[in-house]
């Protein structure tokens, strides 16, 4: 469930006469949960399950040795990827995030063969084999990557928000960083620009509890992450980051709030990331316990499969899926393994655009 | 015994300014604070303040009056003992008088630019008009904003300060807040937005206030602008400009003199220019903001303000890539770039009166090199030395040793020269400054060296 400050309004008041201020300045709605149609819920499913099934694979291929160098797997926190990028425009609003950018380019529904043909740098890649896990882009799709500097992409995500406004489209830019990048100068220098200039941006902060090894508490001082942006006059919202439907909800009030003309908004999102930090981090810093309890709990996936029985789906069309998604990722596995290597010819080209 | 004021400096690179107007008139009784003149200098117009009590006795130069020397007397002030009316009784100086340079100004910069050859890619007879380099950038930016909808300037202090530096000068005027932008003190922050909004497709040119400052912001403009491309098997494109002062100025010391052109050269994906006069600055950044890839425009705060012969045609751009011969010869050839092909002329004339015949070549861009121009100046001359403002560990002339040794070796008769500053930080002290950077003397002396002489 989202929890927002505004939905505790009892503190606020008990509050000093500066935090009164900010509690007097113009909030965002409180979000509630998306109220999904049975095909929309389907639909969700059917993408975090692809998410769920190709970071698997990607995990397996990475072992056999087919993926090379950093892997940063998403299993866990699909529902974030899911439940904002069913709320945008395609074609209109732009997304950029951080390396753990597997799952944000199938929620575009991007061919599943180009991008584990990129794992695996292949030439049929979606960046011809010469970006990897971290670098992936679509700019058909508006999908602007794919960064490995932590925190870069939120200025670069900035710099988008400023393009849309610049040219008057309508477009919004949702910036995903983690709770690691949280702590990066860059991101406060963005965060003030975007709300000096009222820039159509969404900061979504999926907190998933650790930054590599280090957990939010010992590396935060402010740990409650949706209030990183109020000193910039940001309004935060914290959400359920495991229910696809409570992420959806966000996404359509912070979208509200941007396309209002009212500035950046900044969503944290509390979601877990089930395998390490990359596929060679062998997660010491939390027990088994804990990730087990988290999985059995909340997972996002289980969440809207009970919901889509409780909507009166039957199990086997559900199983249908679940098969339709193994086929698909297979295929993807397959491809990726089999498609050539970029030509050497390809060593040179793209450095730069023009010749001189 | 009168006290006299003297033409104060008020940046640290000026040399000169302009008397814009007296607010004090001969008998008037000054106190300390009071204003007494504004002063336009290169990048402001400043008020001048009295520090001492008295009455203005005789103002010696008539406001109005331009090119007025740093040092200059400009006007006397009686102390209180003495009587305003026992000043002999003298007209202020007329302009001309004033200008002519009485004492020569210590500073690394020679005032009248050496002669440079015409570039041979222009129609004889093409007219020229004399302009700065600071206008010449400002006039790139303002024809290319006026073509192109999508070109934007920001920085610290561009728009209604009207520049540091005065680069963009008028800009805001013309093109309002949307188009230059002021930014806060953010250097990571704007080269990011800049960079984001270059992928988004916009033609962003970035000022830095000066290259120094882009140390916070070097991880965009190489991991984020100079690599994208490359990353996204050419999907993202990120055409933008980031330009600024950069090498030594005038006594700011180390943290504000350093040359980055080695830094950005180095890397794939970038391309560097660093031009020396303002027909160059002109032509070069017009390619720049025209050019797909990511620029890095390398300016240089002493060449604001001294003016060069620009073609005044309508639409001078020149081609990215292209080194230029700025004197022949046939001895030796000095290679350079930025101020330093300054300094290269100078000393190409020094040794000119010793017999000594040097090809003085302006490379202009780093990156992509000219490596042709290079090889085949010095196939011809056989003798080369790179003159460099900046330290020559890891340097440009590193990189033109290197080819030289790899790709003209059968053309040396000598050994390649690195003529640098010396390699240590900036020292503050004039005479320590004076002693670190290159200068035609030193560069002289680095060819006689190399010739034998």
């Amino acid at each position: 469930m989202a929890k927002s400050p505004a939905s505790k309004p009892s503190k606020t008041k008990a509050a000093s006469v500066s935090t009164d201020a900010i509690a007097n300045r113009e909030r965002p709605a409180t979000p509630v949960p998306y109220k999904a149609s049975k095909e929309e819920l389907l639909e969700f499913y059917r993408q975090m399950l692809l998410i769920r099934r190709f970071e698997e694979k990607a995990g397996q291929l990475y072992g056999l040795g087919l993926i090379g160098g950093f892997c940063h797997l998403y299993i866990g926190q699909e529902a974030v990827a899911i439940g904002l990028q069913s709320a945008l425009t395609s074609g209109k609003d732009s997304v950029i995030t951080g390396y753990r950018d597997h799952g944000h380019m199938l929620a575009y529904g991007i061919d599943p063969n180009i991008i584990m043909a990129e794992l695996t740098g292949r030439a049929a890649g979606i960046s011809r084999g010469k970006g990897g896990s971290m670098h992936m882009f679509s700019t058909e799709h508006k999908f602007y990557g794919g960064h490995g500097i932590v925190g870069a992409q939120v200025s670069l995500g900035a710099g988008l928000a400023f393009a849309h406004k610049y040219n008057n489209d309508g477009g919004v830019c949702l910036a995903y960083f983690g709770d690691g990048a949280a702590n990066q100068g860059q991101v406060y220098e963005s965060f003030n620009m975007a709300e000096l200039w009222k820039l159509p941006i969404i900061f979504v902060i999926e907190n998933n509890q650790y930054a590599m090894g280090t957990s939010v508490n010992r590396a935060s001082a402010e740990d409650q992450l949706y209030r990183r942006g109020e000193s910039f006059r940001i309004p935060g919202l914290q959400v359920d980051g495991m229910d696809v439907l409570a992420v959806r909800g966000a996404a359509e009030v912070a979208l509200d709030w941007v396309r209002g003309g009212k500035g950046p908004i900044l969503l944290e999102m509390k979601t877990y990331r089930y395998r390490g930090h990359s596929m060679s981090d062998p997660a010491k810093y939390r027990s088994r316990e804990e990730v087990q309890s988290v999985r059995e709990k909340s997972d996002p996936i289980d969440g809207c499969k009970e919901d889509l029985l409780k909507m009166g789906v039957a199990e086997d069309e559900l199983k249908a899926i679940e098969k339709e998604i193994r086929a698909i990722v297979n295929a993807s596995a397959e491809f990726a393994e089999q498609a050539p290597e970029p030509d050497l010819s390809e060593l040179y080209t793209d450095v730069l655009v023009e010749t001189y | 015994m009168a006290i006299e004021l003297k033409m104060p400096a008020l940046s640290p690179t000026m040399e000169e300014g302009t008397l814009a107007r007296w607010l004090v008139k001969e008998g008037d009784s000054v106190s300390s604070g009071d204003i007494l003149a504004e002063i336009e200098t290169d990048k402001a117009t400043m008020e001048f303040e009295a520090v001492d009590e008295g009455t203005v006795s005789q103002i010696l130069v008539a406001e109005g009056t331009d090119g007025v020397k740093v040092g200059t007397v400009i006007a006397l002030i009686a102390g209180e003992d003495e009587s305003a009316e026992a000043a002999p009784a003298a007209k202020p100086v007329p302009s001309e008088a004033v200008a002519a340079p009485a004492v020569e100004v210590p500073g690394p910069v020679a005032t009248t630019a050496p002669k440079i050859a015409a570039d041979p890619a222009l129609p004889a007879g093409t007219a020229m008009a004399s302009v700065t380099v600071r206008e010449a950038l400002r006039d790139a930016m303002a024809e290319e904003m006026r073509a192109d909808d999508r070109i934007f300037v920001m920085g610290e202090e561009v728009a209604e300060y009207q520049g540091a530096y005065k680069v963009t000068q008028g800009l805001l005027e013309e093109f309002g807040p949307r188009r230059v932008i002021d930014t806060p003190i953010t250097e990571y922050g704007f080269a990011g937005i800049g960079t984001g909004a270059a992928m988004g497709g916009l033609r962003p040119v970035i000022e830095f206030m000066t290259f120094n400052f882009a140390m916070q912001a070097i991880d965009h403009i190489i991991n984020s602008a100079a690599k994208t491309n490359y990353m996204s098997g050419g999907q993202m494109r990120c055409p933008i400009v980031f330009r600024g002062p950069n090498g030594a100025a005038a006594r700011v010391g180390a943290q504000h003199s350093q040359n980055y052109a080695p830094w950005y050269a180095s890397v794939p994906g970038l391309i560097v220019i660093s031009p020396y006069d303002a027909a160059d600055a002109k032509g070069l950044l017009k390619a720049a903001i025209r050019c797909e890839d990511p620029v890095v425009f390398l300016e240089n705060e002493l060449m604001y303000g001294r003016s060069f012969d620009v073609p005044a045609v309508d639409d001078y751009v020149l081609p990215i890539g292209k080194a230029r011969i700025v004197r022949e010869g046939s001895d030796v050839t000095i290679v350079s770039y930025s101020i330093g092909v300054g300094f290269a002329l100078e000393a190409a004339e020094k040794l000119a009166g010793e017999g000594i015949d040097a090809e003085v070549i302006d490379l202009r861009t780093i990156r992509p090199l000219d490596k042709a121009a290079v090889l085949a100046s010095l196939a011809k001359t056989n003798r080369l030395v790179i003159a460099e403002e900046g330290w020559a560990t890891c340097s440009v002339g590193s990189e033109i040793s290197a080819i030289c040794m790899e790709e003209g070796f059968d053309d040396l008769d000598a050994p390649v020269l690195r003529i640098a500053n010396e390699d240590v930080p900036m020292p503050y002290a004039a005479n320590l400054e004076r002693a670190t950077l290159i200068n035609a003397d030193k560069i002289a002396a680095g060819v006689k060296t190399l010739l034998g002489r």
